[in-house]
């Protein structure tokens, strides 16, 4: 259990974790992932989300890619739910709308297996403050 | 890939972590620098200098009505009392409304922190969150994060090693309304009825259980530990002259791109429409926009280009309120939009005050005639004159503000309220009494699909020849039309009468 007793131990802890993010996130890593987001607020839930969710996390383990699916709350593109952020290992993050199974499947064999862009991807509209 | 080619319109300070990270997980907070500020704070400023920091920043309450929030904390740290509270306004009930709940479903941690920070500020121990038991999924991940917090040592005692003691526990709403008001707030996690008492005293001198208690909404913390870490400069520096930073919008109604957008203080509506939302679904026509909730009114055409912030807002005849925007097109009936929000005070009202608990009442059933075309023009004086009398006698916020939808709508669409008294009209073809089936000679068949499916035998016809619908029998279901292979039935205004 992690115990942290001052501001140091919490940078210092904040610094680790980042540390261990950025080795998923390297491409010469053998470590490196795919990290999936799925939006998974009470709007995307009830879009659907969580049937994503479980199927991406039983197919990319199926089709032996590493990687690292986990659970966010709203990305803010309520039209547009479920939606997911895929991020591959040393490429800007790309947004997924309507992300069915169908396209979830698609995303997987086409995104992420080789780069190319399937249908459904929703620019970033927003800047945010880091 | 689309790539859009401006700067992008939205700025997200309360949203940063939204969509970011996983919620119930504490360690992907820590990563984007949670419970940074509260260390800083903790460590480097007195609680004067935070709260200075907080007053230089310009940042004013996300509720409502827009009270600037280093003031508020500063006048609760100067109460005196053996004992204080921090507590979190998570009652968010306006209709269309959702920027809380998804701060809260996707950040908790950043109202923790802010909450902690409060704290530490105004000299309170305690903390607590009243938020509406519907929000099942926020009231989870908050439990989740509060728990993991305790563990971290980021909340509980002896915070960061600084001597400051902080715990935060849950209270839960039954969904009123009223209760989002801050003394209605109070009386409801006392275990008194949900209902508001006059202020003075307000809850910053005597509050929960009698001592002085802080009050914000959950935007408000979440723009908090952002403004200690960058400094209140580059806070002041986003948005208008009176109006700081960004507020949350949650984009509803007739729009294409629903969601949750931020955007600084000062944007205006096209842009929210038109750049961020997409435009109006259908390529319809922009008739108005909803903001402030049930206490809000109703921007127009004329308005489009208005930098958006409080005070433009209130010149405006509406109010920033929490943030939801109801996007209307031309098929939207403004007296029923009134209607609609006197529906919903007339079931929120506490009951506890006469012109809120009769008055709205009354505006309702005035209104409910128009809508039926049973209006006169007397009517419209007396919508006026009883909304100013609700508005200068009601005894909350509630009341005072409730006939904000009737003022607006008369006001910017008084021609509208003409047609349904007048002209027993209804343009947007809402109004169920003020429109008409008719069939087009020219195009029926005589099929008698229609005929067979009309649940009040309101058509008649032989077969092979022209069908005709009597409106007087006619209870506007629409099935005739979804039936009819020819699109020989259309709505009309005028009744069709068979000679």
């Amino acid at each position: 259990m992690t115990h942290i007793k001052s501001l140091e131990q919490l940078t210092s802890k904040r610094d680790e974790l980042k540390s261990n993010l950025s080795r998923l996130d390297d491409p010469n890593n053998s470590e490196k992932k795919v990290q999936i987001k799925v939006a998974m607020a009470t709007c995307g839930i009830a879009s659907g989300a969580r049937t994503t969710m479980d199927f991406l996390t039983a197919e990319l383990s199926k089709r032996n890619i590493p990687s690292v699916v986990t659970q966010t709350g709203c990305m803010g593109y309520c039209y547009a739910e479920p939606t997911i952020e895929v991020k591959l290992p040393g490429k800007e993050a790309v947004i997924f709308g309507y992300v069915d199974t169908k396209r979830a499947d698609e995303i997987i064999e086409k995104y992420i297996k080789t780069g190319e862009l399937t249908e459904g991807v929703i620019p970033r509209n927003y800047d945010t403050i880091d | 890939m689309e790539t859009p080619v401006n700067k992008p319109k939205q700025l997200r300070i309360a949203l940063r972590n939204c969509g970011m990270l996983d919620p119930e997980n504490i360690a992907e907070s820590i990563v984007r620098d949670a419970y940074q500020a509260l260390g800083k704070v903790l460590k480097e400023y007195s609680p004067q200098e935070c709260i200075n920091i907080l007053k230089q920043s310009g940042l004013r309450g996300r509720g409502g009505a827009g009270f600037p929030t280093g003031l508020k904390w500063e006048i609760a740290s100067k109460s005196k009392s053996d004992q204080k509270y921090v507590v979190c306004n998570a009652d968010e009930g306006d209709p269309g409304a959702f920027m809380d709940r998804s701060i809260l479903e996707g950040d908790p941690h950043s109202v923790l922190e802010a909450m902690a920070i409060c704290g530490y500020c105004i000299g309170a121990d305690k903390g607590l969150i009243y938020i509406r038991a519907e929000y099942p999924l926020a009231i989870k991940r908050l439990k989740i994060a509060i728990s993991q917090a305790m563990e971290w040592g980021l909340l509980g005692k002896n915070i960061l090693g600084s001597g400051f003691n902080f715990e935060i526990k849950l209270c839960y709403g039954a969904g009123a309304f009223v209760c989002g008001e801050e003394t209605a707030l109070i009386h409801s996690m006392e275990g008194k009825r949900g209902e508001p008492t006059n202020k003075p005293p307000f809850p910053a001198t005597s509050g929960f259980m009698k001592k002085p208690t802080n009050v914000n909404n959950v935007e408000t913390f979440a723009n908090i530990a952002p403004i200690i870490l960058k400094g209140p400069e580059w806070f002041s520096s986003i948005g208008t002259k009176n109006s700081k930073g960004t507020k949350v919008f949650a984009l509803a109604g007739k729009i294409n791109h629903v969601g949750l957008i931020e955007v600084p203080m000062g944007t205006s509506l096209r842009e929210i429409i038109y750049e961020i939302g997409g435009g109006i679904k259908e390529n319809k026509k922009f008739k108005a926009v909803q903001t402030g909730g049930p206490s809000g009114g109703c921007l127009t055409e004329k308005h489009l280009d208005t930098p958006i912030d409080y005070e433009n807002l209130i010149a405006a005849g509406s109010m920033m309120g929490s943030g939801g925007m109801i996007v209307m097109d031309e098929n939207d009936c403004m007296v029923s939009v009134a209607k609609f929000y006197l529906d919903f005070i007339v079931g929120e009202s506490c009951g506890k005050c006469t012109p809120c608990r009769i008055g709205n009442k009354r505006l309702y059933e005035i209104l409910e005639r128009i809508t039926q075309g049973k209006g006169v023009m007397k009517d419209l004086d007396k919508l006026k004159n009883l909304s100013y009398i609700i508005k200068d006698t009601a005894l909350c916020g509630l009341g005072q503000t409730s006939p904000n939808p009737v003022f607006s709508t008369l006001e910017n669409f008084y021609d509208e309220y003409y047609e349904h008294v007048v002209e027993k009209k209804c343009r947007a073809g809402h109004c169920k009494n003020l429109f008409h089936y008719v069939i087009n000679e020219e195009l029926c068949v005589g099929c008698a699909a229609c005929k067979r499916c009309c649940p009040v035998h309101a058509i008649t016809g032989e077969k092979r020849k022209p069908h005709y619908i009597d409106s007087n029998i006619c209870i506007r279901c629409n099935e005739c039309i979804e039936k009819c292979s020819f699109d020989a039935i259309s709505i009309q205004l005028e009744p069709k009468i068979l000679v």
